[in-house]
């Protein structure tokens, strides 16, 4: 098994984070797994993206070709990587901020307002954590488990409050339908 | 954990205490671990330095104390530190320079490029000399030749240049550190100016006036250059056993032929890859080896053709040998290194 993913957004909507809680979940299920991010000068804006290659073997390059799955945040992300997506791929895509919709009938695609949900939760910044959930539900790549417990590694250093709502919105993702 | 922290945690953990450097994108994250690490230990010692040469000159005396040191930077702060890497490699001292090289040439950008590998394997500033340089791949061989560089340093009182690219230095892997210990063969530093009480002095210098006296230097540097020659050379060699084209590629652009290899694979091509791990001291030998049973070569590079010239060195005029290079910074992707491989095969009808 060998499954390229690539999260692309505007600087500052969590796209990295987004790639680096998913491959390190994936790490400690005991896959192979490379993160790649793009990096530019700029501290925010701009445009973001990572991607992640996760295999039961060894993982010759981490640069993928046409990726199983692209997780679009924004209208750019989309136009950029919508032709770039594996034919029977899959494109996740952030309803509130994104009007277009991809034109290839030879894709799946799903949807979910993650800017909306994360609004009701009482902070928006956590659109990423939303649509995290919802990628890891649809697509079965990575136990919950291992992302939860990921999260709380990752957010503990910045407080309880930060561990909790970001748990939170994950699993808003999760379970939306 | 991310390449460029890999390195610093692998230099401490190889007995690195001193670092010396100044901030260049994409390397920076090296010299951030290194100041946190190294005021947690008593004998370490980190200076973000005015510039790259008070850099480059601060590891100089560091070595000349006989302390394990360690700077980095990426191509154009890499330049600008030559002028130190040659007095380095003059006076004989033991330092680890890490370049996590980026698009050039000039200020370029910072996206990954490889194209420094001329300046890295011919030694770079002024004067007949070489250093080692070792090209990781992955970011845990970048853990495994950070470590083995210090070793090779101070074996050989020379220089160790790794040479990486801003994708292997801003990319994260999972990664286990090697046990570190020192090899059998490391003798004591009995040339470190470490305070003359109770000995004789001792004196590092580089100015030979006596030209009869330098030659006798250089001859010495070429003795031990070849010894390096006939002892460190380290490659990887990928499904080479039946292959009738072979794919020669270092470092990142090894990751991506190495997909690309794999892809064509499937397609029953039989195609293998060289990768060759120490740049200087090139795999030449195994080149040459393989010459006599393979007869089509495909060099893949992120620059416009540096490696290659090895390669044509090796092979000689009649190797057939094709070359594709990416620069700028631009990394292809494995798809289209892979339609290059099979078009050459293809045509020559193998």
């Amino acid at each position: 098994m060998l499954i390229n993913t690539i999260f692309s957004g505007f600087g500052g909507q969590g796209v990295l984070s987004m790639g680096y809680i998913f491959a390190y979940a994936a790490m400690s299920d005991g896959r192979n797994v490379t993160y790649l991010p793009s990096y530019g000068a700029e501290v925010r804006g701009g445009t973001a993206n990572c991607t992640i290659v996760i295999s039961d073997e060894e993982i010759a390059s981490p640069v993928a070709s046409s990726p199983e799955f692209v997780v679009v945040m924004n209208n750019p992300s989309l136009l950029r990587f919508q032709n770039v997506v594996q034919s029977g791929g899959i494109i996740f895509l952030n309803a509130t901020m994104i009007d277009a919709r991809p034109i290839r009938g030879d894709i799946e695609l799903f949807e979910i307002p993650a800017n909306d949900i994360a609004k009701e939760l009482g902070n928006e910044r956590v659109m990423n954590m939303v649509m995290l959930g919802f990628f890891i539900k649809k697509t079965g790549l990575v136990s919950r488990e291992a992302v939860e417990k990921t999260l709380e590694d990752t957010f503990s250093p910045r407080g309880k409050t930060m561990v909790t709502l970001n748990k939170k919105a994950f699993m808003e993702g999760h379970n939306y339908d | 954990m991310r390449g460029n922290h890999v390195v610093a945690e692998a230099a401490i953990r190889a007995g690195c205490r001193f670092y010396f450097g100044y901030p260049i994108t994409p390397q920076n994250e090296t010299p951030e671990y290194m100041a946190a690490a190294l005021s947690k230990l008593k004998d370490g010692v980190f200076i973000q330095a005015e510039s790259e040469l008070a850099a480059i000159n601060m590891v100089i005396g560091g070595s000349m104390a006989g302390v394990r040191v360690m700077t980095s930077s990426s191509s154009p702060g890499i330049s600008l530190k030559q002028e130190g890497i040659s007095y380095l490699a003059a006076l004989e001292l033991p330092a680890v320079i890490v370049n996590m090289c980026r698009g050039g040439p000039g200020l370029g950008n910072i996206a990954p490029a490889q194209s420094d590998y001329f300046q890295a394997t011919r030694g770079g500033g002024h004067g007949d000399y070489r250093n080692i340089v070792l090209a990781p791949s992955s970011c845990q061989e970048l853990a495994e030749l950070t470590m083995e560089a210090f070793d090779l340093a101070d074996i050989y009182r020379i220089p160790v240049i790794i040479l990486a690219d801003g994708m292997l230095g801003q990319m994260m892997e999972p990664v286990e550190f090697p046990d570190h210990k020192n090899p059998k063969k490391l003798s004591p530093k009995d040339w470190a100016l470490t305070g003359a009480k109770g000995r004789p002095g001792r004196v590092i210098r580089s100015l030979i006036l006596d030209p009869v006296l330098e030659e006798e230097h250089n001859w010495k540097l070429m003795r031990k250059y070849e010894r390096i020659q006939k002892k460190e050379v380290r490659y990887e060699t990928f499904l080479l056993g039946d292959a009738k084209m072979a794919v020669v590629a270092f470092g990142t652009a090894a990751r991506i032929a190495k997909g690309a290899v794999q892809k064509v694979r499937e397609q029953g091509l039989k195609v293998g890859l060289l990768r060759p791990i120490s740049l200087w001291p090139f795999p030449e030998k195994v080149l040459v080896e393989l010459g006599k049973r393979v007869k089509l070569f495909f060099v893949f590079e992120m620059n416009m053709g540096q490696m290659v010239e090895d390669v044509r060195i090796a092979l000689g005029r009649d190797g057939d040998i094709h070359f594709y290079g990416r620069p700028g910074g631009v990394v292809p992707t494995p798809l289209e290194i892979s339609r290059i491989i099979s078009s050459h095969y293809l045509r020559k009808r193998l």
